[in-house]
């Protein structure tokens, strides 16, 4: 047999570790080593990620790449290099502690099933803050946060992960001589995977509890957690996924310009400031976009902001358009020149516009909000007089525009009809709601 | 040629420019649009983005990523940047590049989501515990938004830290008529990679300026980064030496090459008394009420800033020549007014034109609340 490439992961320079006499940390970083040494991979293809507590002494002592970040957010700094660069091979080392802060991150990495090795160095409590509970802390476990005895059920981290989709979870005391291979195994899986190690906090869990190896076999008995390979399958690994499933759009150009050449001239005098008001879910927004790229066609300066709650398909929906011969910055309205109002949850956002506005601004409005007080030249549109568009209620924005247009000077109608013909989405309909909507 | 185009559309066409090729995000009222935009664009340049389980997870991705080479970008807004906190402190001492975008809405807490402030300035500045310098730049259109993003990943390259672009929901989803050359290209300088031979010290700062030389996972050294108070080497360290080394170098990096980042438009008029200082959307309604009140025939100078911090500090002073009277219009209580106000001295008058209503300041209410006409 050849000698192996690799003999030790361990920097000679760092040693000994700084954890405490009999600390199970010693343990586990040794049998790390160890699989390390049996899987030969390169220290430079190698990165491991360490969370906050004692577990996150361990990377130090190692040759490969390390990354120490903050508590409880270990898988999501592994999740991050594995997506960048999959030819890396990510373990992550944390405790019991970072199982609880970062739960959330762990149920989500077993579920994309991304190529991470996660494991856990478990004894149950706190170590480095001074033996606070644990997610992990046994029931009635004496600690210095529960000195009456831990009140709350110890989380089964095993069937957390293989509920929610790891491909490969184990579950060992430190003690036991096949945990190099178990984790040689878990670092080999292509998805996600996570050993859970059960092990002895020398400094406070096993004086504060009488624990000992025995108890840990105990307690393991006493709730019923399996041990060894808890469970595996054969789920495709997430970059894998991924790259995948966006392969097709390679080599397609991001964010192209879509120019809009000037076809058309205005026959707009100053600029004019117009607020569409309508109902969430009626293509207000959409219709006013529309209706500013006819305005870029005829060679006008557009701008549309829009305004809506949080709701999505109830409450108002409002789109304010600036249409000018300059370019102007500021896209505000003061005082509307062209209201347009289709829907009765728009009133209540134009209504002090309406009292502001003067004979020579222009109101379109839906008939049946009729009486309003204004000053502004009123331009009814009844709806229910419109045939099939009665019930088209999508498309009264549309339709209206073209009456603003049919009957103001502000760009030629057939700009809009280009704008709304090079759409492809709805483009018939849409033409056929300004043949109706101009009359 | 002129295109119909929002500021997330030219955010996002920003970062592709500028080689970005990772972004991870969390949806949020205003943002989301730059995470959709991101999802469907980056794959179509071999780049990779994706939807974090949260706001934090989505900085432990790009920050992860950015360690393995890739130019990195999220984006965000106020609640976000709240729950990004604590990896922005870790972005700063692991001396991570990368650009974090926030859309500012009204806060406070989740406050308007579909509103748009300016709430945020102070917030960004000292937004991490330990209080390390950042950059800000602030976009005042939709163009800018395409330019500023490229500056700001040129910046987080040269000196290795998380750029914010601190935008607001109109100026990134308020659609405009842009121009073709309105879009500034900004170059964006390649990574200079540490040298595959020799020793690697991946906190050592090889030239005066005090940016360490990257070099990535996966590359021909084997890197050490951490998050704590770290030696050269990547090792802790309570060593009182070279923990005052280290702090002082993540403050001076920035604190010393001012001059390289800050970033206005200075529009100044020999003789006037009177000075407006805007940045962000604000600055469109500044730029016009200064246009109206030249009309009259008075004389009035402008300042808009599209670096925030660190404080173009030599330039607000050389506006401040001869000026009287400042006037400060903001989306917040007067957040910058604080640091005009520290730098105009006694004797000028600083007066802040602000809302927190939700609505936007107009040029009227700047000229009005001023008494410029």
């Amino acid at each position: 047999m050849s000698t192996p490439m690799y003999r030790t992961y361990l920097d000679e320079d760092v040693l000994p570790y700084f954890f405490c006499p009999g600390c199970g940390h010693s343990l586990i970083t040794n049998h790390l080593n160890a699989a390390l040494v049996k899987l030969q991979l390169d220290p430079h293809k190698v990165v491991i990620v360490t969370d906050i507590g004692c577990s996150g002494l361990a990377d130090k002592y190692f040759t490969t790449n390390a990354f120490h970040g903050l508590h409880g957010r270990s898988v999501t700094y592994a999740t991050g290099i594995k997506l960048a660069d999959p030819q890396l091979k990510v373990i992550v080392l944390m405790g019991d502690g970072g199982c609880g802060i970062g739960g959330n991150h762990l149920i989500n990495a077993a579920r994309r099933n991304i190529g991470v090795s996660v494991v856990v160095f478990n004894n149950f409590n706190y170590g480095m803050t001074g033996g606070q509970h644990s997610v992990t802390t046994p029931v009635e476990g004496i600690t210095s946060s529960t000195p009456f005895g831990q009140l709350e059920k110890p989380m089964d981290i095993c069937q957390t992960m293989a509920v929610n989709g790891a491909s490969f979870v184990a579950r060992i005391i430190a003690f036991d001589k096949q945990l190099p291979d178990i984790l040689a195994t878990a670092i080999q899986n292509d998805g996600f995977s996570l050993v859970d190690i059960w092990e002895l906090c020398t400094a406070y869990y096993v004086p504060n509890n009488r624990f000992s190896k025995n108890m840990l076999e105990n307690t393991l008995s006493g709730l019923n957690f399996p041990t060894g390979v808890i469970h595996q399958s054969a789920r495709p690994e997430y970059t894998q996924a991924y790259r995948q499933s966006v392969a097709k759009e390679a080599g397609t150009v991001p964010m192209p310009v879509r120019p809009i050449p000037v076809k058309y001239a205005s026959q707009l005098k100053r600029r004019i400031e117009i607020i569409i008001a309508g109902a969430a879910g009626k293509k207000i927004n959409s219709a006013a976009t529309l209706f500013c790229r006819g305005a870029v066609l005829s060679g006008l300066w557009a701008s549309q902001r829009n305004d809506y709650p949080v709701t999505v398909k109830s409450g108002h929906s409002v789109s304010e358009v600036i249409l000018s011969h300059e370019k102007s910055g500021y896209t505000g309205i003061s005082r509307p020149g062209l209201v347009l109002l289709l829907y009765k949850e728009g009133l209540p956002i134009v209504k002090p516009h309406l009292i502001e506005m003067a004979a020579e601004d222009t109101l379109i409005v839906n008939s049946s909000l009729l009486p309003l007080e204004t000053k502004a030249k009123v331009i009814p549109i009844d709806f229910s007089q419109t045939g099939g568009w009665a019930n088209k209620k999508e498309f009264w924005a549309i339709m209206a525009l073209a009456k603003a247009l049919s009957s103001m000077n502000i760009y030629p109608l057939e700009a809009f009809k280009e704008a709304v013909a090079g759409r492809a989405e709805f483009a018939e309909d849409n033409l056929a709601a300004i043949e109706a909507g101009r009359m | 040629m002129r295109e119909l185009i929002n500021g997330a559309q030219a955010l996002v066409r920003g970062a592709i420019h500028s080689g970005c090729d990772f972004f991870a995000g969390y949806p949020i009222t205003p943002a989301t649009d730059i995470l959709l935009y991101m999802i469907h664009e980056l794959p179509k340049v071999g780049g990779t983005a994706i939807q974090g389980e949260d706001e934090i997870a989505s900085m432990g991705f790009c920050i992860g990523a950015a360690m393995t080479g890739k130019r990195v970008m999220t984006a965000t807004s106020g609640p976000g940047i709240s729950l990004y906190s604590e990896n922005i402190g870790l972005a700063i001492m692991g001396e991570v590049p990368m650009v974090i975008v926030d859309v500012q809405r009204l806060g406070p807490a989740t406050g308007g989501a579909t509103t748009v402030a300016q709430g945020d300035i102070q917030f960004l500045r000292w937004g991490t515990s330990g209080g390390y310098p950042v950059i800000v730049l602030a976009p005042s259109n939709v163009a800018e938004c395409y330019s500023l993003t490229c500056k700001a990943f040129d910046l987080a390259e040269r000196f290795r830290v998380p750029v914010f672009l601190a935008t607001d929901k109109e100026t990134v989803l308020t659609l405009s008529t842009v121009d073709e050359d309105e879009f500034m290209a900004i170059p964006v300088r390649e990574r200079i990679l540490a040298p595959g031979d020799g020793e690697f010290i991946p906190y050592h700062a090889t030239t005066t300026d005090g940016v360490p030389i990257f070099s990535p996972f996966g590359g021909p050294h084997t890197l050490r980064f951490t998050t704590s108070t770290h030696d050269e080497r990547g090792q802790l360290t309570k060593s009182p030496e070279k923990v005052r080394r280290l702090n002082e170098r993540l403050a001076g990096k920035i604190e010393a090459h001012v001059d390289e980042i800050s970033m206005v438009k200075s529009d100044l008029q020999a003789g006037a008394e009177t000075l407006v200082i805007s940045y962000g959307v604000t600055a469109q309604a500044a730029e016009e009420a200064v246009a109206n009140v030249r009309k009259t025939g008075k004389l009035i100078s402008s300042l808009t800033l599209d670096s925030l911090w660190p404080v173009p500090q030599e330039e607000i002073c050389a506006a401040l020549a001869g000026i009287q009277q400042v006037i400060v219009p903001e989306l917040n209580l007067g957040q910058y007014r604080l640091e005009v106000e520290r730098l105009a001295g006694d004797g000028v008058e600083v007066k802040g034109v602000n809302r927190v209503d939700g609505e936007l300041i107009s040029p009227q209410e700047i000229t009005q609340e001023g008494g410029l006409l």
